[in-house]
């Protein structure tokens, strides 16, 4: 297919989302776009799909029908090279997953290195700056079992950003967090917002979304119930099951 | 906050733990060594009732001991041999059932369980009688000595065992590490290189090690067939001895000795490794 995507178009096009596990239907019909510069987060009760929908974004699983186009590119096409997708689409998940037998450094160096064949130097001059970003200078040399949690999240996301992709995925990454830790993942992640990646976030952390998101997904039992700007939806939403999870975690 | 000790008031059934393989006899190497010094002087006893112009069963075995210590050196390089063709067939056997043509994962399973479950000595036959003892390739004929085909008869079950360890080991690698590597663009084969085999050398050595001690145990087999290994070179030495009965316990008790000598310390370093890599 000839791709005609032009960067003013949604880096992310959702539209009629279905994925089904066997009998149960999770997703129910997603249409969500995410536009370059946009933080988009999707919030709302475990087992809403969210995760699933971003890991169908990823192309980690396929869905059942409807269609998902990354900068025009057709997730959904068997043709697709999911390789060259997953390039321009970085991905935090809730427990990290670093390489256990590689230092810090060495997980954020690998990929460039072996996936995009850049030279040793160069990727190790960014893969330094890229943990001093994320404030883990010092840690270059330490392996992830000698990492706290929220340490490891951001050596994680450090390793996603080494790739330089046009958009960041984040699978309720602060799930598996102690509560001081979550701080200072969310405060890279509102870093990384501020200088103008283009984020979708899966979230549980109502006053991150209220604070950074443009746009604010709620989903519910595999549907989008309501969506918006963070300032109407957490203060008046319309929907009556959105006002009873706001009210029950906020 | 931490909290107290939780008391159970319930019956709780406590998670079952996968004890580590332990010798239930712990001999150290010293002691063993005395114990079959002790048995061959024992031996000795019996010789001292027969005539005194025939050398003392020691005396025989030190006389004969260069003769089958280069016997007991060619089972070891025999069992070396077996294992590092093994293991190199073993780890491609063992990524063909990982992959994901499902054909392929398919034959190597059933070559697998084959090989796995079919009797060394059976395996040792096949290959000492099917296969000729010379090959001609471009008209250059290469000899295939007896202990060649043997080395090859043990390879076929250590690289089946390999595999199996190989395979067992990749799966227990959490599949989250797949997804991260997936989503970092990696392909298959650097996930496979890169990621899961250096995560699993750690599991893999302890079972590989002890694969390396049964096939040392093994390479005895090969007398069966005529191979000049330790085994056979006891039996002529028994035999130039005029076979007396007394000779046959030490003799056949140094060749235990050396291959205890030789396992044991390997046993006892595995479950080492084995109780250290439990943690995690």
């Amino acid at each position: 297919m000839v791709a005609t995507w032009t960067p003013d178009q949604p880096i992310v096009q959702c539209v009629e989302v279905r994925k089904s596990f066997g009998a149960l239907e999770v997703l129910k019909g997603i249409s969500l776009s995410v536009r370059k510069g946009e933080v988009i987060c999707i919030i709302g009760p475990s087992g809403s799909g969210k995760s699933t929908l971003i890991r169908c974004i990823n192309a980690l699983q396929p869905i059942s029908s409807g269609s998902i186009q990354i900068e025009g590119i057709e997730v959904t096409d068997p043709r697709l090279d999911k390789l060259a997708l997953r390039r321009k689409v970085g991905m935090v998940f809730q427990q990290y997953n670093l390489f256990p037998h590689k230092t810090a450094l060495q997980n954020v160096m690998m990929a460039p290195i072996h996936v995009l064949g850049q030279k040793r130097a160069e990727v190790e001059a960014r893969a330094r700056a890229l943990l001093a970003k994320v404030r883990l200078a010092g840690k270059e040399d330490s392996y992830p079992g000698e990492l706290s949690g929220g340490q490891q999240q951001r050596v994680a996301i450090a390793r996603s950003l080494a790739m330089r992709p046009d958009i960041m995925l984040f699978d309720e990454v602060t799930a598996a967090l102690d509560p001081e830790t979550v701080k200072e993942v969310l405060v890279t992640i509102r870093e990384l917002a501020e200088d103008g990646m283009t984020c979708l976030l899966v979230t549980h952390e109502m006053n991150f979304a209220r604070e950074v998101a443009d746009h604010v997904y709620f989903t519910d039992r595999g549907v989008i119930v309501e969506h918006g700007p963070p300032e109407t939806l957490f203060t008046a939403a319309k929907d009556e099951r959105t006002q009873r999870f706001l009210s029950q975690v906020l | 906050m931490k909290t107290a000790e939780p008391v159970h008031r319930l019956a709780v059934l406590l998670p079952y733990r996968l004890a580590p393989t332990r010798m239930s006899v712990r001999i150290s190497p010293l002691s063993a060594a005395i114990l079959c010094f002790c048995a061959v002087m024992a031996a000795s006893t019996a010789w001292a009732q027969t005539a005194p112009t025939m050398l003392s069963p020691l005396q025989v075995i030190v006389k004969w001991s260069p003769l089958l210590l280069r016997g007991f050196a060619f089972n070891i390089l025999i069992s070396l041999l077996a294992m590092l063709l093994g293991t190199v067939a073993g780890l491609g056997l063992g990524l063909a059932l990982l992959s994901q043509y499902r054909l392929l994962a398919t034959a190597s399973w059933f070559v697998t369980q084959f090989f796995r479950n079919a009797p060394w000595l059976v395996l040792l036959f096949f290959v000492m009688f099917l296969v000729p003892f010379q090959i001609t390739i471009f008209n250059t004929t290469v000899p295939l000595p007896d202990w060649i085909k043997a080395t090859v008869g043990f390879a076929l079950p250590v690289m089946a065992n390999v595999a199996e360890v190989v395979r067992g080991a990749v799966r227990s690698v959490p599949s989250t590490q797949w997804e991260a590597a997936e989503s970092l663009s990696f392909t298959r084969r650097q996930t496979m290189w890169l990621i899961m085999l250096p995560q699993c050398i750690k599991r893999m050595l302890p079972p590989w090690m002890n694969i390396y001690a049964l096939v040392a145990m093994a390479t005895v087999l090969a007398s069966i067939v005529g191979v000049s290994e330790m085994l056979t070179l006891t039996a002529q030495v028994h035999a130039a001895e005029g076979g007396r009965p007394e000779l046959f316990a030490p003799l056949y008790g140094f060749a235990l000795l050396c291959f205890f000598l030789y396992c044991y310390p390997i046993n006892l370093w595995t479950a080492r490794l084995e109780r250290r890599f439990r943690v995690r």
